[in-house]
């Protein structure tokens, strides 16, 4: 599966100035995607204030995300990179400079979602390239996986 | 059948994501007819890991799990297969 990443839920090098931003920056794009209504960007970071900086899944990216709630349209991603990366306050990871919004309205029905995403996240050829670029155009092309191969 | 019990605060991201990668590291190894893997929110989790040998978290929510007769593993980088593999052959 392709990374559903319509041009409403990317932003991309946005100058955040903190975690708090950052994670603002992601759920309005969530929002602007219409995955989730508004409440949900304070949820993300309601997740953050109470349970700490574990979002911050691998060095530089953050899976921003609250659990399922009503303010949950559908399930979906954001991709927001940052044009000067900000701390999140996680020891083994900070600083981040991408933050991915996730929103789902079950535990298990976005399995082929994180599939994708945990495939891409992983993924040492696409992965760079997706961080560089500059428009969604160019991110969906770096992240397409008809480009796996042709390196 | 041996149980590792992946921990997140929410349940849907970041431990579907480790228990994905934890499936993919077993498979590799060989050992996946060992051992069943489980996607658990903090809330659960303490009683998740009564019935499980092993849990796999960040080192945010060690606390939070407290202590559970499961052996409680720290993950730093969750995207890591990489990692992940190091940490179970060091289990088995």
């Amino acid at each position: 599966m392709e990374l559903p990443l319509p041009d409403e839920a990317v932003r991309l090098r946005v100058p955040a100035t903190d975690w708090r931003d950052a994670v603002r920056y992601a759920g309005a794009a969530l929002t602007a995607a219409g995955i989730t209504q508004a409440a949900y960007t304070e949820e993300m970071i309601a997740t953050v204030e109470q349970l700490g900086p574990y979002i911050v899944i691998a060095p530089g990216i953050a899976l921003a995300h609250s659990r399922p709630s009503p303010s949950v349209n559908h399930a979906g991603i954001s991709w927001v990179t940052l044009a000067t990366p900000v701390e999140f306050g996680n020891a083994d990871n900070d600083p981040v400079s991408l933050v991915v919004g996730l929103a789902a309205v079950d535990h298990d029905g976005h399995i082929d979602l994180m599939a994708a995403l945990a495939e891409t996240l992983a993924d040492e050829i696409r992965l760079p390239k997706a961080l560089a670029a500059t428009t969604p155009e160019a991110l969906r092309a770096a992240l397409a996986p008809t480009e796996e191969g042709q390196v | 059948m041996k149980k590792i019990v992946t921990v997140c605060g929410m349940g849907i991201g970041t431990s579907v994501l480790l228990k994905m990668n934890t499936e993919k590291a077993l498979r590799a190894l060989g050992l996946d007819g060992d051992w069943e893997v489980e996607a658990a929110d903090i809330g659960t989790a303490r009683g998740v890991a009564r019935t499980a040998d092993v849990v796999f978290t960040s080192a945010d929510l060690v606390d939070e799990i407290g202590t559970v007769k499961a052996k409680v593993v720290v993950i730093r980088n969750f995207t890591s297969v990489a990692e992940v593999t190091e940490r179970l052959q060091e289990l088995v």
